[in-house]
């Protein structure tokens, strides 16, 4: 006869400490939910202390006015302008290229070590910090590496008609259109700098699309190729109008870290002082970050607190906004399953 | 109708004008390994021929090379030959894209585009440039697929609205507006209730006149009741662990389930597999 062995179906075997389980639970609510508070209650401090010193700064002139050596006059219409402007133009520049750079990485790239090597440098590239990206975008874009100073080789090869003066360069009309001013190099331009943020955000917003475009079910494109449909035409008709609130949300979160930088533009020489409004994008330009730096560094409490306080918040309003729009968009493209 | 027969496989052939398309010594791998080896049959016209076998056996492999769906999964390669319209499908010369157009498919779980239901139907017609009256194929493609009266006053409405059978059903009508030659359904109703499941092969019933179908199954009441042919797709016994799908028997379904003639596959339509 075979020995049975017993498993016993006795409550008593048992020590479910229910109640301390129960317990344990709580304590881990109570601590996550403390962690939450944390960050949250840093966050209100921050703005709550900034909003003292600096709301009743935020008035009319604020917005009218340009950098005064008097406070109550002084106010940072060109850095406004040259926020919204320069963040405008990175948005141009990043989302084609981005959007593009995820599609292929996604869709088209075949599986090998270079694509490998690629995305973990595309990891990378998300992790290098602002002020390289500014030192990149000044010898690439600010200088275009010396080609077209006054004695280069390359100017005296092709005879290009060097401007002298401040600014210097060569100036052309593309394709004789004469709104298409192109100016080489792009010096301390509105357009230098959004190339440099650009490059400073697009790692991000291809990570970012390349999540929303990997979260398209794969029965969807199937579906599509079933029917007689080429790639594009799938990746166009059927991957992309369902990615677009995933890559829209990626974008403008990532425009919003540009708009907050200081280094790179620093770097790239942006004046600390604009008494102008930008009148086309080869123009010089400060951005709020910078003012904001700026009105730090002066001795006056006017300019170290009020104003600076005054900036910060009207930085903030600009940002809540961005998000606002960001979550606006994901709910009006979003598509219901 | 010719008869070849082995120790292994039986199989029934037709002359090239009664058969659409034909499967010759297929070898099917994925990165490498042999999944399927040398499969041979020939699909009839204006029939539906049914696949049956255990899971795992290539079955949706075999079905997916029929319109070089395969194409899309990485690592897949296929040696041999699928020979439809007199040639090819996998030569060089020949565009994946033409044929997919020519061969629908209808997947196992219903895969209706984040559309509106017109714009489902509508798609393909759309791709590739339908010169007739849209809404007329829409109305005449839901009413092939027996579901216009169902969603005829919602036809803006997201297909997403629809219940699965129903969403099945746009994908059958989906794959019908394009009209193609041949319909390649890959399990298409093995993630519906029975109601919906009965409704599908009803359909499949009708759309039997103006198409030929193709139909993966793993429910052989399902092969026996829709099916005028039947091919019993099984693994390798000769190399069990390398898990190798092969042809076992094709034949009438009639014949197949009530007198196979192999042993293999009467343990398995008698469930006594293994």
């Amino acid at each position: 006869m075979i020995a049975e062995k017993k498993i016993s179906t006795e409550t008593n075997q048992y020590k479910e400490n229910i109640s301390r389980r129960n317990r344990t639970e709580k304590i881990f609510n109570v601590i996550l939910l403390i962690s939450v508070l944390f960050g949250l209650l840093m966050l209100t401090v921050l703005i709550i202390d900034i909003a003292v010193e600096g709301y009743a700064w935020v008035r009319p002139e604020l917005f009218e006015n340009y950098h005064s050596r008097k406070p109550e006059n002084a106010g940072m219409k060109s850095a406004i302008a040259g926020s919204i402007i320069v963040i405008f133009m990175t948005g141009l520049f990043s989302f084609p290229v981005g959007v593009g750079a995820a599609i292929y990485l996604e869709e088209y790239a075949p599986k090998n070590r270079l694509t490998d090597f690629i995305n973990l440098n595309i990891n990378n590239l998300a992790g290098v910090p602002s002020i390289v990206y500014g030192m990149l975008g000044l010898v690439v874009f600010g200088r275009m590496f010396g080609l077209f100073s006054i004695d280069s080789w390359f100017v005296k090869l092709f005879n290009i008609p060097i401007e002298s003066g401040a600014t210097g360069g060569w100036k052309f009309f593309l394709f004789d259109i004469p709104w298409l001013e192109i100016h080489l190099p792009f010096g301390r331009s509105m357009v230098a700098g959004a190339l440099t943020m650009s490059l400073l955000i697009l790692p991000v917003v291809i990570i970012a699309s390349r999540e929303a475009i990997r979260a398209v079910p794969p029965s969807i494109r199937e579906g599509g190729y079933a029917l007689g449909t080429t790639k594009w035409h799938v990746i166009s008709t059927l991957v992309l109008p369902i990615a677009i609130p995933g890559i829209l949300t990626g974008m403008i979160l990532s425009l919003s870290r540009a708009i907050g930088e200081t280094a790179p533009l620093i770097i790239m020489g942006a004046f600390t002082y604009v008494p102008f409004l930008p009148k086309t994008v080869w123009d010089q330009f400060t951005v709020i970050p910078i003012q904001i730096y700026n009105w730090i560094t002066l001795p006056q409490t006017e300019y170290r607190v009020h104003l600076a306080g005054a900036g910060i918040l009207v930085l903030l309003f600009i940002l809540f906004l961005m998000n606002g729009i960001a979550i606006y968009l994901r709910k009006k493209f979003e598509i219901k399953w | 109708m010719i008869l070849t027969t082995n120790i292994q496989s039986y199989s029934i052939n037709f002359h090239d004008d009664e058969s659409i398309i034909r499967a010759k010594q297929l070898n099917i791998y994925y990165s490498g390994k042999l999944t399927v080896e040398n499969f041979n049959l020939q699909v009839p016209k204006n029939k539906i021929t049914a696949l049956i076998g255990p899971s795992g056996c290539g079955k949706s492999s075999v079905i997916r090379s029929f319109n070089r769906m395969n194409d899309i999964i990485p690592g897949f390669s296929l040696e041999g030959e699928v020979i439809y319209k007199g040639k090819n499908i996998y030569s060089s010369r020949e565009d994946p894209v033409r044929i997919r157009r020519q061969i629908g498919m209808v997947f196992q779980k219903p895969n209706p585009f984040p559309k509106s239901i017109y714009e489902n139907v509508a798609f393909g017609a759309r791709i590739n440039k339908y010169q007739g009256n849209l809404d007329e194929l829409v109305e005449s493609s839901l009413i092939q697929a027996a579901l216009w009266d169902e969603v005829k006053d919602k036809l803006k409405e997201s297909a997403y609205a629809l219940s699965g059978g129903q969403q099945q059903r746009l994908c059958i009508a989906r794959a019908i507006a394009v009209s193609p030659d041949l319909l390649l359904m890959d399990e298409p109703a093995s993630a519906l209730d029975p109601v919906a499941t009965l409704k599908i092969e009803e359909l499949m019933w009708e759309l039997k006149d103006k198409y030929t179908i193709v139909v993966v199954t793993h429910n052989m009441q399902q092969a026996s009741r829709v099916s005028d042919y039947t091919a019993f797709m099984s693994l390798d016994r000769e190399k069990i662990e390398d898990r190798i799908g092969v042809l076992v028997e094709f034949d009438e379904t009639k014949k197949l389930f009530t007198n196979p003639k192999l042993k293999e596959t009467e343990d398995y339509i008698t469930g006594r597999f293994g």
